[in-house]
């Protein structure tokens, strides 16, 4: 139990009368990729802004690295990184600026800033483009240079919140191989997407449907236990099931 | 038609959506109003006097009383130092003195007569002139009913106050509030909104549609324009029921000349929208930028005749000037249309003039 | 330490910004330049219309006594008072004096033949001051006119003896500003609207500005504390706006020969307060709003409330009681009563201990709140 480094129980988040996450319950140990799966709506992100410490559950409990989301926050913060749906690099920094920037935040010291940021544009290849403001980039430059700014300072589980919307093939393909790099070096990855053939990338996944989970194991598990060929045929069998709708 | 009505209900449904921003622009105009009618005043009133007599004579302590009992000044302090005096007036206890002369009861039948020194605060040059004059006026009065004759009126003046005979600030700030805050929530929400779906990227979905642009654009005023009239009908309301202002002309000619200044005001909100690429932009170009010359060029606070040639000259390029004197003159006045009309020619061919120049640009982005 | 990056971010934004550096420079010193000219209560040409009824000596000399009066511009002289009023209606005369028929004749034998006057008084100030001026030329011309014809102020009585006239000489000081001028008063007060738009304003729009964006979830999700994540907005603004105040101050000096002789230190001092609150509210509103468009509608409503009601335009003293009590809680009303007072009476700190511990006050109030009211969770 003590490699699991999110566990949740009984998570619920209600907006008024509406109940956006429905008691769900799920852990996933260290280093594994977990796979958020769920239709626009489904309650994925309002989820994962409850493990985050954005959003305080309404009901039911969740810790992460080893922190409880309602009452230590700030803790989970300083353990995580994130990247969300939103692209939320500043567009106006150059792309040094950013980086410098979000490792000043999370504590990295001066001295090792400016060669570490060095060593990551090197990786990404990204050398010409240092002081190019991030508002000129191409969308899956940024992304890939959002997920390593929010792997900077080596979090021990990194959030991301549908990262490859938008982007082309090559792109995420290129991006996955991130992730898993990441996972290697012992970070935790907790993706959303609805890209299923990503989903199979994931090492488990879970589906939600209106707020809460239902099914969740390893995609090949899944696949069997629907006796489908595809993630897609899963899913689609799952989610026609939903009532909400965009 | 279709297509229009259709994107106008789309328009209102964005704007009373956001229903915080609707309450804030419909409560805005009403809580100014009560703060400003009751408020704002340049009626002169609670002057604080010092007295500073070297002797405690019958005729120092008639005149001291005489100003007590007037209602806007009130005795607040007795000095017999200079120094005091000034701390006093630098802390901004007291207003105005007044400083009775050596021996003043006694030289009073001298044949140099004897003397008193107003001293007033002339940091605001007018209050300052009304203060002197008051206080002149009653201390001439006492000595009058000292003077064993009674004095000849010469040529007294008959004073008639035309418009305002109760001579309440009101009459002036209220047309002039009228026109700052229509023109600024239109100005404002236009601008806003527009640069916001050019921010989003919507802008170019909609202008790559078949739809006009000039429907796209009219569709975005009318609930902004909705909005406006009910504004200008509840600082109307507001006005003659708690303020007691008159709609002394009519009140319809009244209603169209405020109708063609919304249309005016939206239109420069248009205007800056074309101009303009970030909200932040927008918002300052037609909230700071546009408040100043609206609140100082358009009569509210300062007469427009007052200020030198190429200023009057500039004033005319601000629409806020000209509804402003045309609503005095059909509010207060009580004048007819033929009065307004230059006012009405000029806004109208301003909205025109926006509204071409920011359809032009809107075209121009699309070839 | 966390302090320092997240400074250089919004010192880079602001300066990397199109607009905003221009504006902070250039807004200032227009306003300095132009507004002390037009903004100006001293009512000096007031178009006067003159119906005469009498054609005598004595009308066309109270007509001339109008005339080279510096407070007055003659109009049209006409004997119709309906043209004369058509006149006044399109606004091209503010003011009518009727002389009646036969003045002189009834001034010379029963010593009083009044004039009318009728006074545009929509704006009431101008037509208070527009009747004061013409009384006072009228007093001045009948005690004219009776030396001139030798008779005494008291009537047709030819010979009174000044022997026990009550005789009491009233002098006017004006102290502070003996030449009168209007843009004494509105300069410090003009610094003081500078400051707060800019140092007020460009704070309001700001957090608000990152939620649009979406950026602050990322400052969310971090482990910034919510203190030192506030202090890094407000002290920007805080530089901002003592350079804005400074820039003000040197355009007040050069071009107006305005300078706080004893007071430049104590200036200073409010002013780092001031500019504190100012910024802490423009924070706290931008916390609360979902839109930069909601943000600066909320700011736009205080700051004209906060201006109307702080003395800058209208005196505080003209004001009804309870509103003279809702100034209390107005931080500019204090800013301004110092600016004032150090710049036109050369006060000091000295005379200022209330407005001193009223800034301080502000100015935790507001920072504090400002902490507050950032949720990094909801």
């Amino acid at each position: 139990m003590e490699d699991n480094v999110i566990i949740a129980e009984g998570l619920t988040k209600c907006f008024g009368t509406f109940t956006a996450v429905d008691h769900i319950s799920f852990s996933v140990k260290k280093g594994e990729i977990f796979g958020f799966l769920g239709a626009n709506g489904a309650g994925k992100t309002t989820a994962m802004r409850m493990l985050c410490g954005l959003s305080i559950p309404t009901e039911g409990k969740a810790v992460v690295a080893g922190f409880d989301v309602e009452t230590q926050s700030e803790e989970i913060k300083k353990n995580i990184g994130y990247m969300s749906q939103k692209f939320s690099l500043y567009e106006d920094l150059k792309v040094w600026e950013n980086i410098r920037l979000f490792a000043g935040i999370y504590g990295v010291p001066e001295k090792e800033i400016a060669p570490k940021t060095d060593a990551l544009l090197g990786r990404l290849g990204f050398e010409k483009e240092k002081n190019t403001l991030v508002k000129l980039l191409p969308l899956g430059w940024k992304q890939k240079l959002a997920f390593s700014v929010a792997i900077f300072h080596g979090p021990k589980i990194v959030f991301l919140d549908e990262p490859t919307g938008g982007v082309d093939p090559m792109v995420r393909r290129q991006f996955w191989n991130m992730i898993y790099e990441a996972a290697e070096r012992g970070i935790t990855v907790f993706v959303t997407t609805h890209y299923m053939d990503e989903a199979e990338y994931c090492d488990r996944i879970s589906i939600m449907v209106d707020g809460r989970i239902e099914a969740m194991d390893t995609p090949k598990n899944l696949k069997d236990e629907f006796g489908v060929e595809s993630m897609d045929e899963v899913f689609y069998l799952l989610a026609r099931t939903a009532k909400r709708a965009e | 038609m279709k297509q229009f009505f259709s994107f106008v209900k789309k328009e209102f449904y964005h704007v009373f959506r956001d229903s915080w921003t609707m309450v804030i622009l419909l409560l805005m105009p009403v809580v100014q109003m009560i703060l400003f009618g009751f408020a704002i005043s340049t009626e002169i009133r609670n002057i604080n006097v010092a007295i500073v007599a070297p002797e405690h004579d019958e005729l120092t302590k008639m005149i001291t009383d005489k100003l007590d009992a007037v209602d806007y000044f009130t005795v607040n302090g007795y000095f017999t130092s200079m120094e005091k005096l000034d701390e006093a007036f630098r802390q901004g206890d007291i207003d105005c003195a007044i400083i009775f002369g050596q021996a003043f009861e006694e030289n009073l039948y001298s044949a140099d007569g004897s003397s008193i020194c107003l001293s007033v605060d002339a940091s605001n040059s007018n209050t300052a002139t009304t203060m002197a004059m008051y206080a002149q006026s009653i201390i001439s009065d006492c000595i009058k009913e000292l003077s064993p004759y009674v004095g000849a009126a010469g040529i007294a003046p008959d004073i008639k106050m035309l418009y305002n005979p109760q001579m309440k600030s009101s009459f002036n700030f209220v047309p002039g509030l009228m026109g700052l805050i229509i023109i600024l929530i239109c100005a404002m929400m236009t601008s806003v909104s527009i640069v916001r779906e050019k921010e989003k990227g919507t802008m170019e979905l909609l202008l790559v549609s078949p739809v006009k642009p000039l429907t796209i654009v009219i569709s975005k005023m009318v609930p902004y324009m909705v909005m406006s009239f009910v504004n200008y009908l509840t600082i109307l309301l507001l006005a003659t029921t708690l303020l007691g202002v008159p709609v002394a002309g009519s009140f319809l000619t009244l209603s169209l000349l405020s109708l063609i200044y919304i249309i005016t005001a939206l239109a420069l909100g248009l205007l800056i929208s074309s101009a303009t690429q970030s909200q932040l932009v927008a918002m300052i170009g037609s909230g700071m930028v546009l408040m100043i010359p609206v609140l100082f060029f358009s009569g509210l606070l300062f007469p427009v005749e007052g200020m030198p040639k190429v200023f009057q000259y500039f004033s005319w390029i601000v629409p806020a000037r000209w509804y402003v004197t045309a609503a005095k003159k059909l509010m207060i006045q009580g004048l007819s249309f033929r009065y307004v009309l230059q006012e009405f020619i000029v806004l109208s061919s301003m909205a025109v003039l926006f509204i071409t120049i920011s359809l032009k640009s809107f075209k121009n982005r699309l070839s | 330490m966390m302090l320092k990056y997240l400074l250089e971010k919004e010192f880079k934004q602001f300066f990397r910004n199109p607009f905003l550096p221009k504006l902070i420079v250039f807004f200032p010193v227009m306003i300095m330049l132009i507004i002390p000219w037009i903004a100006n209560m001293d009512i000096k040409n007031i178009n006067v219309s003159v119906v005469n009824h009498d054609s005598s000596s004595a009308s066309e000399d109270l007509i001339h006594v109008i005339e080279s009066s510096n407070y007055f511009i003659l109009g049209k002289v006409t004997a119709d008072y309906d043209e004369a009023m058509t006149l006044l209606e399109f606004g091209e005369t503010d003011a009518i004096i009727e002389i009646p028929a036969e003045f002189e004749k009834n001034l010379l034998t029963t010593g009083s033949s009044p004039v009318q006057i009728s006074i545009n008084a929509v704006n009431e100030t101008k037509g208070a001051l527009g009747s004061n001026y013409l009384t006072a030329i009228c007093m001045d011309f009948s005690s004219d006119f009776f030396e001139k014809h030798n008779m005494a102020a008291a009537g047709n009585i030819n010979v009174v003896s000044t022997f026990n006239m009550p005789k009491l000489n009233v002098s006017v000081q004006n102290r502070y500003n003996p030449y009168m001028d209007y843009k004494l008063f509105m300069i410090p007060a003009l610094m003081v609207i500078i400051v707060i738009l800019m140092g007020g304003f460009l704070p309001a729009l700001n957090i608000v500005g990152e939620k649009e964006k979406g950026t602050i979830e990322q400052i969310n999700i971090s482990p910034v504390p919510k203190f030192i994540f506030i202090i890094a907005k407000l002290i920007p603004y805080w530089v901002i706006g003592l350079l804005v105040l400074f820039l003000t101050m040197l355009v007040g000096y050069w071009v107006y020969g305005l300078w706080p002789e004893n007071g430049f230190w104590t200036v200073c001092l409010f002013a780092v307060l001031f500019i504190f609150a100012v910024s802490g509210f423009g924070l706290i509103v931008s916390n609360y709003a979902k839109t930069m468009q909601q943000a600066s509608f909320i700011m736009f409503f205080f700051i004209l409330v906060f201006m109307l009601m702080s003395g800058l335009l209208t005196p505080l003293h003209c004001m009804p009681e309870w509103a003279q009590y809702f100034t209390i809680i107005n931080p500019p009303r204090y800013f301004i009563e110092m600016m004032r007072v150090v710049y036109i009476k050369g006060g000091t700190l000295h005379d200022l201990w209330p407005q001193f511990f009223a800034h301080v006050f502000f100015a935790v109030f507001f920072a504090l709140w400002a902490v507050l009211s950032y949720k990094k969770r909801d």
